[in-house]
């Protein structure tokens, strides 16, 4: 874990900038709508199931469990790309960071951690929990 | 109103190259084009309508109907990635029995090799105005092989599935390609070597991937009163669909992919069901794409991909469901890194009888192509085909 993968900067719109400032204060935000109460991910102005517009952010406890990740060996820096299940329901495409990648295993506990970006806001990762 | 039978392809050509670095990308698209109708015994004055996909030049249809010098009254440039010309079958037959046209043509082409690309394993953002998904994935990371390798890593933690049930696929594709002259890699190899070569994402190994290459091929659909009118044999498209699978907005499940959908569209059109398929060209990007779409299409059951493909089952001569026997996009061809062409092609030769001797399916009167194209981890295109020798 000498080496750490450099991450580029997320593009932020209006539409996500709610979501990228949590980033950055260490919050992971999500959308949930409050016309059908289903929360989603990535972040929309409407709800990819009920089509309303209603949506509000809320804040995630930051708790998930791997739903399943494979370990990029041929990069410069291995990493490991994944999907994490959010306690709130989506899940959310992320890296594993801060373990070591041949211990992990889908299903497990992960917890969410920030890092940051090369110039752009902070990046919501995650680290066996 | 059935769209069963309503078409029918009448050409196909697969050009040889796998390294075109003297040629530019529109000039393939014309040699495949040309390649095509000269099967059917057409002439580029008979085509009406025109097909391509992202891998086409410029503006697609309109860059490559002028540089041909094609009259048409029907374009489609719908892009499903790789899978875009099994799907350009199907919309090829619903332009045609809608009276749009009467002899259309689709091609692919493409030159990663040359152009030196890093196909699977950089992650790459497309440019131009960022997909709403673009800046919640591309930071992290995604290839096109760790995409894969993460639909591949839930199988096999769900259904148990090992390395080396995947490995016998590439097996099989091994050993139809050792009679493809044309083909890329024509060695055949063990189950041992595919698990043993080097990891790349895992759970896939290097030979759990596609080959990279250069080349193209074209199709050509015609009306029904054409292909009586031509001397070649009569390929009937008698079942297809289409879908977009996508994260659903966060419920996320690697487990399946759009075939799930497509699979049981084409059968109920065609009115036969998957035990009837005497070949199967399967979209092979990799190991864990072919057996997936092999369970979504009711080849076996969800969950039990590994064990039907295990023990040479995908051989031809040997197995129940020969498949790819032409090598496929494992062993010998997958050209602009889509090769749902490709797959229609060699289902062709199969309906025709005009496979390679050694791996012709005895009387393939009744075939299947399907496509996967982007991503099994995240969004994809699905498209099937089944075809009928008349
Ligand atoms: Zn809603």
């Amino acid at each position: 874990m000498a080496q750490e993968r450099k991450l580029p900067a997320p593009s932020v719109s209006d539409e996500t900038r709610v979501y990228w400032d949590g980033a950055s204060a260490g919050k992971l935000m999500v959308r949930r709508c409050k016309t059908c109460g289903e929360a989603h991910h990535y972040p929309r102005a409407h709800c990819p199931y009920c089509f309303g517009v209603d949506v509000e952010w809320i804040e995630a406890s930051g708790k998930g469990t791997l739903y399943s990740y494979s370990v990029m060996r041929r990069a410069p820096v291995p990493y490991a790309l994944a999907y994490v299940k959010l306690a709130e329901g989506p899940t959310m495409m992320t890296n594993i960071v801060d373990c070591d990648f041949d211990k992990l295993k889908c299903d497990q506990a992960v917890k969410v951690v920030f890092k940051a970006t090369e110039g752009g806001p902070a990046l919501p990762v995650f680290t066996p929990a | 109103m059935s769209l069963k039978g309503a078409a029918y392809i009448a050409g196909i050509y697969e050009h040889p190259t796998r390294l075109a670095k003297d040629i530019s990308l529109a000039q393939i698209h014309a040699e495949v084009a040309r390649g095509a109708l000269a099967d059917a015994g057409l002439t580029k004055n008979d085509v009406d309508a025109y097909f391509c996909a992202g891998d086409a030049p410029g503006l697609g249809p309109m860059s490559m109907i002028e540089y041909m010098g094609l009259k048409v009254r029907h374009a489609d440039s719908t892009d499903i990635g790789g899978a875009s010309y099994v799907l350009h079958v199907g919309h090829a037959v619903q332009a045609i029995a809608a009276g749009k046209c009467k002899v259309a043509l689709i091609t692919l082409a493409g030159r990663p090799r040359a152009e030196g690309m890093a196909t699977g394993t950089v992650p790459r953002s497309r440019g131009g105005t960022p997909t709403p998904d673009e800046p919640f994935e591309f930071p992290y990371g995604p290839t096109v092989v760790n995409m894969y390798g993460m639909a591949a890593m839930r199988h096999m933690h769900e259904f148990g599935t090992t390395s080396e049930q995947l490995a016998w696929i590439k097996v099989a594709a091994s050993h139809h390609a050792q009679h493809n002259p044309h083909a890329l890699l024509r060695d055949v190899v063990t189950v041992e070597e595919v698990v043993n070569s080097p990891m790349i994402s895992d759970p896939l190994h290097r030979m759990d991937c596609c080959v990279i290459t250069d080349g193209g091929g074209a199709i050509v659909v015609v009306a029904p009163e054409i292909a009586k009118s031509l001397n070649r044999p009569k390929i009937k498209v008698i079942g297809t669909g289409e879908t977009i699978k996508t994260q659903m907005g966060g419920k996320v499940d690697l487990t399946y992919s759009g075939a799930r959908q497509t699979g049981p569209e084409a059968f109920a059109m065609a009115g036969v069901k998957p035990s009837d398929i005497k070949y199967a060209s399967i979209y092979d990007s990799f190991t864990i794409t072919v057996l997936m779409q092999l369970e979504d299409l009711g080849f076996c059951e969800k969950g039990k991909g590994g064990a039907f493909v295990s023990d040479g089952n995908l051989i031809s001569g040997v197995g129940k469901l020969p498949f790819n026997t032409d090598g496929g996009g494992l062993c010998s061809n997958h050209p602009a890194n889509r090769g749902g062409l490709t797959k229609v092609l060699e289902a062709v030769r199969q309906a025709r009888g005009e496979a390679h001797p050694k791996v012709q399916v005895k009387n393939a009167d009744l075939v299947l192509a399907h496509g996967t194209g982007g991503s099994l981890g995240s969004r994809h295109g699905s498209s099937t085909v089944i075809l009928e020798r008349e």
